[in-house]
């Protein structure tokens, strides 16, 4: 198993020190996400106006790999419209379920593509796939 | 004591490799290996004396049944219980207590009276018992721990008055290690008029059982915590309390006469075993208990508490760890939590995992205990009768490179 393709830089750098891991004033919507069998636990709150993400951010604990997949998504979906979110999300979870091989699609995922590798950690997908299902779930009250 | 050696000799899983490194197994209080004596038991039964027990009077219905029964004297014996009739098998220690809950708790627990269970309880010994407070009326009432993660009298006598009715609690920590002054707690609820249901899944492998000496009202482990197959475990409880509480589950087996509109129930231990049972788990139970027998528990204890002390020790020396339990092996079981700063526990486990060291990370089945605790979630490491010192000094060096790998200086 090769660790350095897990904790890579980019992944421990938002991991440690997430600019997006904060409270909104306000938000729209939000959504708890749980990992009851490893301790992940965060809320996402999307602040959403005309259909646009104008801010979004999270709090709570967990994992590198939570965090860190918690810190790039908010980094890719802020300014986006919901429904790019959602189409996003639906590549990223395409990716680790490996459902999901194009690069051309891949690559819409921008730095979240590093957590590509994860597909092959059966013990480590849930923790990489938090955030995007609780996105999903925090976008169903638009 | 047979030899180290001899003894990993027994067990094919441990000279396996992962990711091109020895296998070092140190989760053992979730599930221990199994030695080829276990492993050929039950083989053997499904090779030569396969059949549906006590029902068909062929060979080999006989011969399933005699093996079945067997185990039942075994476990009995195992744990000094009166007799065979007072030994359920059931899947394991959560459907254990379960039963007790379902058949004891929902009759015999009235409104108001109080339920205590020690805040370390495991969810198998704690979510039972949030049903039968909410369905009866009753009020759950915890047992808090000391500084140093030990039951103090004071605490005991404080929660265990005149109301309460029934105290949960387990012989070891699935998480602190501590081992419960049990013996105490249980003549101190009987005093109260409370019955004690004890959860011995982790101490089972450990510690000699004596439920007798112990005046345990029910007692409930599990066989592939104690080197024997998973599916197969026990529910002692005390002959006036069986015979009192209608069965938990119904159908074949646990019945005598079946009219159109009534049933009677057959006798102990029978009634509380509808069904088909799992006569090949029983027998590599039996196998189980001959192996730790042959080995003799009192060597088994001596060992791991050399290795619980051994680990307790090295594990200070790694910086920035900070271990979950009494630091003296004394007065608790071969089972360590501990967290690093600034590690998540599931990046530990991953880290190691990658040395070939198998830990738990999470909150190890006891939410409201991490809570009590103040953290999310622990690694642990447990051991076992065949872990070794190598193996400890292996994972303490594992440890010790945790912090790097996760972008911290040491």
């Amino acid at each position: 198993m090769d660790l350095s393709a897990l904790y890579t830089e980019l992944i421990l750098e938002h991991s440690q020190k997430s600019e997006h891991k904060r409270q909104l004033k306000t938000s729209t919507c939000s959504e708890r996400g749980h990992n009851p069998s490893c301790g992940d636990d965060i809320t996402i709150e999307l602040l959403v106006e005309d259909g646009k993400i104008v801010d979004a951010a999270f709090t709570g604990s967990g994992c590198a790999i939570s965090q860190a997949s918690t810190s790039m998504m908010i980094d890719l979906i802020k300014g986006r419209s919901a429904e790019e979110a959602q189409t996003l999300a639906n590549i990223f979870l395409g990716m680790i379920k490996r459902e999901i091989s194009s690069e051309a699609e891949l690559e819409l995922l921008e730095e979240a593509i590093a957590f590509q590798n994860v597909s092959n950690m059966p013990a480590r997908v849930k923790c990489a796939v938090l955030a995007w299902h609780t996105l999903t779930e925090a976008m169903k009250e638009l | 004591m047979l030899s180290l050696d001899a003894i990993r000799e027994q067990f094919p899983a441990l000279t396996q490799k992962v990711y091109g490194k020895p296998l070092i197994y140190l989760d053992n209080a979730a599930t221990t290996q199994t030695p080829i004596d276990v492993l050929v038991a039950c083989r053997e039964y499904k090779e030569r004396f396969n059949a549906n027990p006590h029902r068909g009077a062929h060979y080999l219905g006989v011969q399933a049944t005699t093996l079945y029964e067997n185990a039942r004297d075994k476990v009995a014996k195992f744990i000094n219980a009166a007799s065979g009739q007072e030994v359920i098998f059931t899947k394991n220690a959560t459907e254990a207590l379960n039963l007790v809950a379902y058949s004891y708790g929902m009759s015999k627990i009235s409104q108001d009276e109080e339920i205590v269970l020690c805040i370390s309880e495991h969810h198998s010994n704690l979510v039972p018992w949030q049903m039968v407070a909410k369905a009866k009326g009753a009020k759950l009432r915890y047992l808090y721990l000391a500084d140093d993660y030990t039951l103090s009298w004071s605490e005991v006598e404080k929660v265990i008055t005149e109301k309460t009715a029934l105290v949960a609690i387990a012989q070891m920590s699935n998480v602190l290690g501590t081992v419960y002054p049990l013996k105490d707690v249980i003549a101190y609820g009987h005093e109260k008029g409370a019955v004690v249901v004890v959860d011995g899944a982790q101490s089972v492998p450990h510690l000699q059982t004596d439920v007798q000496a112990l005046d345990a009202d029910f007692f409930a482990f599990s066989g592939h915590k104690m080197y024997g197959p998973m599916g197969i475990g026990v529910l002692y409880g005390k002959r006036e309390h069986l015979e009192a509480m209608s069965p938990f589950l119904r159908g074949g087996e646990m019945v005598e006469y079946v009219e159109e509109q009534v049933t009677t129930f057959n006798e102990l231990p029978y009634k509380f075993e509808a069904g088909t049972p799992n006569v090949e788990g029983a027998v590599g139970l039996a196998a189980a208990i001959d192996f730790l027998e042959k080995i003799s528990l009192e060597d088994v204890k001596a060992y791991e508490d050399g290795l619980t002390s051994y680990a307790l020790g090295k594990l200070q020396e790694v910086p920035y760890l900070k271990i979950y339990g009494a630091l003296d092996a004394k007065g608790r079981g071969p089972v360590i939590s501990f967290s690093l700063e600034g590690c998540h526990p599931h990046d530990v486990a991953t880290i190691v995992d990658s040395d070939g060291i198998a830990l738990r990370a999470g909150h190890h089945c006891a939410q409201p205990l991490m809570r009590y605790l103040g953290a999310p979630a622990t690694s642990r490491i447990s051991f076992a009768l065949y872990n070794t010192k190598d193996e400890i000094d292996a994972c303490v060096a594992s440890l010790k490179g945790v912090r790097r790998w996760l972008g911290h200086g040491s």
